[in-house]
C-alpha cells in the first residue's frame, strides 16, 4: 500500500467514511434548491436577460454598438474571448496536469474546474461569433470550399487554428469531464428512485463498477489526460498566435506562448479558487475543499503570477534592447501613454497582489483567498486590455492617434457571457455531483484524518 | 431465459477485497467479476485480467487524425486551389502542424472512449445487472457466478466466509 509522510495535511478531514461522502455529495443533487442557490440563480437569469438585450442588438444590428474606431478595430471582443478562454484552462489543468503528476489533491476540486472550463469555453466561443458581425455566416470559418466557387479557408491563418484548438478542446474537455462523472451518475442512479432514476441511469450509461470496467476506466483516463496536456497548451499557444504572427509593434513578440499559457493558468486558477470557496460555504464542503486545498491553490497563484511578472518584464526589455523604435515606443506608450492606468493595474493586480502569499497565515485565509482570487481575474482582464488596446491606439500615423472608451454593446456583451457562465454553472452545482466522489473514495484510505490516526 | 444464481461476498473494505480475491482463487473457484464503488489498484491483476491497452485504440485513431489532417490541407492548399500567398511555398509545412495536432488529439480522444463505451457495453440504452445498489455507495462485492464457477454452493459460501466478508448473498438473476 501507498505511504503517505505523516507531515503531509489530510485531504479529508472530519473522520469521513465512504458512506459519508456519498451522502455528503450527493445530498445536494437530490435535495431541493437552498434558498441562496435560488438567489444567486436569479441574479444570473437577470444578468443573462439584460445581457441578452444586448447581444440580441450585437448580434442583429451589426457592431455598431461597439466602442471601436478606424484605429482602435478590435478591443473588447477579443479582450473577453482570451480572458474566458484563458480561465477555461484550468479545469483540464487541474485534472489532465496534476492527474500525470499524481497530485491527489487535485480530486476534489477537479470535477467542478472541469465544468467551468466548458463554461467559460462555451463564453470564449460566443465573442467569437460575436466578432465575426454576421455570426450566421459563421460555417465560413469551417474547411469547406465557400459559397463563390471552390476557395478554401486559409489554413495558414491563426485564426483558422483556433477554430480548429477552441473546437477540440470544448469537445475533449466535456468528454473528459464526462467519463470522469459516469461512476457519480451510477451513484446517483442507485440512490434515486421513479424518473430520476431513468434520466440518471441514462445518464450513467449502465455503469456497475466491475474490476475489468475499472481498469479500462483509468487507463482510459489516463490517457485522455496525456492528451489534453499538450492540447490545454496548444489552445493559448495558438490564441497567442492570432497576435504574435502580427505584424503590430507590441504584439509580433515570440514570447507570447509561453507568457499566455502561464497566464491562462493564472486566470483560471484563481476563477476555480473564487467559485470553490463559494461553493465550500454554500454546500458546507469545508471537509472536501480544506484550508490545504486552498493554500495549495494560492501557491500555484503565486508562480504562475510571478511567471505572468518575469514575462512582462522580458517583454519591456527585449522592446528596448531590440533598438526597434516602434516596438520601444509601443511599450514605453503602455506604460505612460494615456492608457497608463490599465498598465498599472495589470501589475499591480498580477504581479504585486498574489506576492502576499508567501506568508502562510494569508495563503490559509479564505476572505484573503477571495479577494485576491478576483483581483487577480480583473488583472488578468486588463493584461489581455493592455496587450490589446494600447498596441492599436497609437499606430504609426499619429494623425489618427485616438482613445479607446467602451460603449454600452462592450459592457452588455460582456454580462450576457456572464449571465450564461454563472447559469450554466448553478445548474451543474445542482444537478451534478460538485465533486468527484469515486475519486475522493479512492484517496480516502491514503490521506483522510481518520486513516492516518489509526 | 432462467434465472443465473449468483453467489455474492459482501466487504466493507477494498484491501480485503482485494486479499478474499486470492484466496478465492487459490481454491479453484472462478470469480464472476468483483465491483467496488472506486478503483482499486492491482485488483485486475489479481482476478488474473490482462493489462488494460486502451492506448492500442488512441493511438490507431490518432494516427488517422494526423493523416486526414494533413489530407485535408495539403490537397486544398497544394492542390486542389494553389494559393499564392507572397511566393510562399503552397504546401507550408509549418503552419499546418497545428491542425494536424488538433485533429489527432480529437480523434484519439474520441475514438478510444467509443472503443471504450463499446467494449463495456456503456450506452444511454444499456440496461446494467445490478447485483446490490450499495456497490456504488460504499460496499465491494464479489460475485460468483454458481454454473460457472466449478465449485459447489457449499464450498463457496464456506470459502467466502473464511475471507472478511461481512456478508454473503445468493441472489437469482
Amino acid at each position: 500500500m501507498q505511504v503517505v509522510s505523516p507531515i503531509r495535511e489530510h485531504l479529508v478531514t472530519g473522520g469521513k467514511t465512504l458512506h459519508d461522502i456519498t451522502e455528503d455529495i450527493s445530498r445536494h443533487v437530490e435535495g431541493n434548491p437552498t434558498r441562496e442557490w435560488k438567489m444567486m440563480f436569479g441574479i444570473s437569469l437577470a444578468v443573462l436577460a439584460y445581457g441578452g438585450y444586448w447581444a440580441y442588438q450585437t448580434w442583429f444590428h451589426g457592431l455598431g454598438n461597439w466602442g471601436l474606431n478606424k484605429t482602435v478595430g478590435w478591443a473588447w471582443d477579443i479582450t473577453n474571448f482570451v480572458w474566458w478562454v484563458g480561465i477555461g484552462h484550468a479545469g483540464t489543468l487541474i485534472s489532465a496536469i496534476l492527474l500525470l503528476f499524481r497530485q491527489k489533491w487535485r480530486t476534489s476540486i477537479n470535477r467542478a474546474a472541469e465544468a467551468m472550463t466548458i463554461f467559460a469555453v462555451l463564453c470564449a466561443g460566443t465573442f467569437i461569433f460575436f466578432h465575426m458581425g454576421r455570426p450566421w455566416l459563421a460555417y465560413w470559418a469551417l474547411p469547406i470550399p465557400n459559397t463563390f466557387g471552390s476557395l478554401w479557408i486559409n489554413f495558414n491563418s491563426p485564426l483558422v487554428w483556433d477554430v480548429f484548438a477552441i473546437s477540440t478542446y470544448l469537445s475533449v474537455s466535456f468528454l473528459f469531464w464526462y467519463i470522469g462523472m459516469i461512476p457519480d451518475l451510477a451513484t446517483i442512479r442507485d440512490r434515486a428512485t421513479g424518473l430520476r432514476k431513468n434520466i440518471y441511469g441514462a445518464m450513467a450509461m449502465g455503469w456497475t463498477g466491475g474490476a475489468r470496467a475499472w481498469a479500462r476506466y483509468e487507463d482510459v483516463s489516463l490517457i485522455l489526460a496525456g492528451l489534453s496536456t499538450p492540447l490545454v497548451l496548444s489552445v493559448h499557444t495558438i490564441v497567442s498566435m492570432d497576435f504574435a504572427t502580427s505584424v503590430i509593434p507590441g504584439w509580433h513578440t515570440t514570447i507570447f506562448p509561453p507568457y499566455f499559457v502561464a497566464g491562462a493558468i493564472f486566470s483560471g486558477f484563481a476563477m476555480v479558487q473564487n467559485l470553490m470557496l463559494i461553493v465550500r460555504v454554500v454546500y458546507k464542503l469545508e471537509d472536501y475543499i480544506t484550508i490545504e486545498h486552498i493554500s495549495l491553490m494560492n501557491k500555484i497563484i503565486t508562480v504562475t503570477g510571478s511567471i505572468v511578472g518575469v514575462a512582462y518584464i522580458t517583454e519591456f526589455f527585449i522592446a528596448a534592447y531590440s533598438g526597434v523604435q516602434y516596438e520601444s515606443y509601443a511599450f514605453i506608450n503602455r506604460a505612460t501613454g494615456p492608457l497608463w492606468w490599465s498598465y498599472m493595474a495589470m501589475m499591480t493586480c498580477n504581479v504585486l497582489s498574489p506576492q502576499i502569499f508567501w506568508f502562510k497565515k494569508m495563503r490559509e485565509s479564505i476572505v484573503v483567498s477571495f479577494v485576491i482570487a478576483v483581483v487577480v481575474n480583473i488583472g488578468m482582464w486588463f493584461e489581455r486590455f493592455v496587450i490589446i488596446v494600447t498596441s492599436l491606439h497609437r499606430d504609426y500615423l499619429p494623425s489618427s492617434w485616438t482613445y479607446f472608451t467602451p460603449r454600452m454593446g462592450d459592457i452588455g456583451d460582456y454580462l450576457f457571457t456572464f449571465g450564461f457562465f454563472f447559469v450554466c454553472f448553478l445548474l451543474f452545482a445542482k444537478f451534478l455531483p460538485v465533486i468527484n466522489m469515486a475519486e475522493v473514495k479512492g484517496v480516502l484510505k491514503s490521506s483522510s484524518e481518520k486513516r492516518t490516526k489509526k | 431465459m432462467a434465472n443465473k444464481k449468483y453467489i455474492l461476498g459482501v466487504f466493507d473494505d477494498d484491501e480485503d477485497v482485494l486479499n478474499a480475491v486470492s484466496d478465492v482463487r487459490d481454491k479453484g473457484i472462478k470469480i464472476h467479476e468483483v465491483y467496488s464503488p472506486f478503483a482499486i489498484h492491482g485488483l485486475d491483476a489479481a482476478l488474473g485480467y490482462p493489462r488494460a491497452r486502451m492506448g492500442v485504440s488512441a493511438f490507431l485513431f490518432g494516427i488517422t487524425g494526423t493523416s486526414l489532417a494533413f489530407l485535408l490541407t495539403f490537397w486544398t492548399m497544394g492542390w486542389d486551389w494553389p494559393m499564392n500567398v507572397g511566393g510562399k511555398n503552397f504546401i507550408p509545412f509549418p503552419t499546418n502542424i497545428p491542425i494536424a495536432f488538433e485533429l489527432t488529439v480529437l480523434l484519439a480522444a474520441y475514438g478510444m472512449s467509443f472503443v471504450f463505451f463499446g467494449m463495456e457495453g456503456l450506452s444511454p440504452m444499456a440496461k446494467p445487472i445490478i447485483f446490490d445498489e450499495r456497490i456504488t455507495d460504499d460496499k465491494f462485492v464479489m460475485a460468483i457466478d454458481l454454473e460457472k464457477c466449478g465449485a459447489s454452493e457449499k464450498d463457496i459460501i464456506d470459502a467466502l466466509k473464511h475471507t472478511k466478508a461481512s456478508e454473503v448473498n445468493v441472489k437469482e438473476i
